[in-house]
């Protein structure tokens, strides 16, 4: 058996190398990783346990062995956690979120000063979930893409994984967009994910090394993937400016916006439509998730088995 | 059971569509709810929310297209068009914003734009407060209905002022009044509809709720317990205890 994936963005990637690492080799029909691809402007956080404050139950169970799948595919992660903090004045909603996820330990403030030395005496808590992880969405794509053949035609099974382009066949996928900004600022040094809390905004930093930051991520019903507005900016910059006033003085170096791909449930889809494979709607999920739908799509094909976010067959 | 601009409105509950974990979700929390209407924003800055609105669309319940996010009467009349044109329906939640952090309405642009509005011949339902004077001059502008906060938005936090609230249902008794913001529990929608109030709206209650579907029903419940008791005419509160039972012929002195 030989397989073309369509679509080179972290779910094609991740079902190609899946595949080939099991033997069937699989070549990827699309550009090399890049702006056009929608997990170019993921933040790379494997969080599985913060996610299931919001998500499905699905979310954390597949997620749990994300960050072991990237690792064996040579990409760097780093596995230092994740801290979640909230304004003293939201206090309440710190405790919730403790309440509605698993996987974490409450820190006093001298326990997050020594976890994080910058962030001292900003927060009096913040809760810690020490087996999260994450990594450089970029590199992480770079690194699966150098890997894999690239073709232009389409020959054996064919695998669809075109993200919100798959529209055309797939008319209950819609897209929820996303605006973000990669920052520079060497005066701050993080070593992990963190979370600020807020009623209206929730934001994230994830440090990328040398200073650099990618802030996210707004969550808007609409499909539209054109450049960030000053609304999203203005909230994003302010929630940081909160998180730490010497982000105050860092660069910008990049606003970002896509559309992420989901399903009405927010969890991905395996579906069969006549000879196709369509595998899709990972939603804010996608190096998450991406690993675990790749292993399901290649049981289904050696195996034949259904797993759990196959739907029933549309042929 | 309310009638809102002439349409007859099978429960007292408006829900609203923001903010829930997925569209799955925010259809089993309607489902649950049993509510009749469904408030929908615009998300004027955006766009491209096509997919978003036909999934409010396949709800089944009629919509009430707000104008969330708008800070002036020209910002919120423009607005009201397009959800004219989108969603295809002249009914209006007319809501301005004046206050960043507490997202209060402008009363003095809210009254603009529900003039201009009214004149246009759209129905309108303006988000306000319970003060009488600013009710008033919406109704004057052309406002049926009223919608008073119970507390800011998605603050939870309940009848903030129940005195100016009853004082308001005291002053309108033949006018719609639907509380609008605030509601966190179902207590405080029940106690909405003890006080007279016609109907509540609310999202973020359910929303933000572990389990939306399940508060959703709790909110049905509770506004149907509330209209009850208001219909059934409640006994009155007094300061000593009224034994229920005679104490005549007991020692009791």
């Amino acid at each position: 058996m030989t397989v073309t994936v369509i679509g080179g963005g972290v779910m094609g990637l991740c079902v190609a190398t899946e595949l080939t690492r099991r033997g069937i080799p699989a070549a990827i029909r699309d550009r090399a990783p890049g702006p056009h691809a929608c997990s170019w402007w993921a933040g790379g956080m494997l969080a599985p346990h913060c996610e299931g404050e919001s998500a499905d139950a699905a979310v954390t169970r597949h997620g749990l062995a994300s960050a072991d799948w990237w690792l064996a595919q040579g990409v760097p992660v780093a596995r230092n956690g994740t801290l979640v903090v909230s304004a003293a004045r939201d206090a309440a909603s710190l405790d919730r979120f403790a309440r509605r996820s698993t996987g974490h330990r409450m820190l006093d403030a001298q326990g997050l000063a020594a976890l994080e030395p910058d962030l001292a005496g900003r927060f009096g808590r913040a809760l810690f979930f020490a087996d999260e992880a994450h990594l450089n969405p970029r590199q992480a794509l770079s690194i699966l893409s150098a890997r894999l053949p690239r073709t232009e035609v389409l020959s054996g099974r064919i695998i669809d994984c075109r993200g919100l382009a798959a529209r055309d066949a797939l008319p209950d996928l819609r897209g929820v967009r996303g605006e973000m900004v990669v920052i520079r600022c060497p005066d701050v040094t993080l070593s992990r994910p963190v979370r600020l809390l807020h009623p209206r905004i929730p934001l994230y930093l994830v440090p990328r090394g040398d200073g650099i930051f990618m802030l996210g991520a707004t969550m808007l019903e609409s499909d539209r993937r054109g450049p960030p507005t000053v609304r999203a900016v203005l909230e994003l910059l302010g929630a940081a400016f909160a998180l730490h006033p010497a982000l105050a003085e860092a660069e910008v170096l990049e606003l970002g916006a896509d559309a992420r791909p989901a399903f009405p449930d927010n969890l991905p889809r395996i579906r069969r439509i006549g000879g196709t494979l369509h595998a899709n709607g990972l939603y804010r999920h996608g190096f998450l998730l991406a690993p675990a739908v790749a292993r399901m799509v290649a049981d289904h094909l050696q195996h034949g088995t259904r797993p759990e976010f196959m739907d029933a067959d549309h042929s | 059971m309310p009638v809102l601009y002439g349409t007859h409105v099978e429960s007292a509950l408006l829900l609203g569509t923001a903010g829930y974990p997925s569209p799955r979700i925010l259809a089993d929390a309607f489902a649950r709810s049993g509510a009749g209407i469904a408030t929908v924003s615009l998300r004027r800055e955006t766009g491209g929310g096509q997919d978003f609105w036909a999934l409010v669309q396949s709800l089944g319940a009629r919509l009430l297209p707000n104008t969330a996010g708008c800070h002036s009467a020209k910002e919120a009349v423009t607005t009201a068009h397009m959800a004219r044109e989108v969603f295809g329906t002249d009914w209006i939640k007319l809501e301005v914003i004046g206050h960043a952090d507490t997202l209060q309405p402008d009363v003095f642009e809210l009254v603009q734009a529900a003039r201009i509005l009214a004149a246009e011949g759209f129905k309108v339902f303006p988000y306000c407060t319970e003060d009488l004077t600013v009710c008033e001059r919406l109704l004057d502008a052309g406002c049926q209905v009223l919608m008073p906060w119970g507390a800011p938005i998605g603050s939870g936090l309940g009848l903030n002022n129940p005195h100016g609230l009853r004082a308001l249902r005291a002053a309108f008794p033949d006018v719609p009044l639907i509380i609008d913001a605030g509601i966190g529990l179902p207590s405080h929608a029940a106690a909405a509809m003890e006080m007279g109030y016609d109907a509540v709206l609310l999202n973020s209650a359910v929303a933000r709720a572990g389990d939306p579907a399940m508060m959703a029903g709790a909110m049905a419940d509770a506004v149907r317990a509330g209209r009850a008791a208001y219909l059934a005419d409640p006994m009155e509160r007094t300061d000593m205890a009224v034994p229920s039972t005679p104490v005549l012929g007991k020692a009791f002195l």
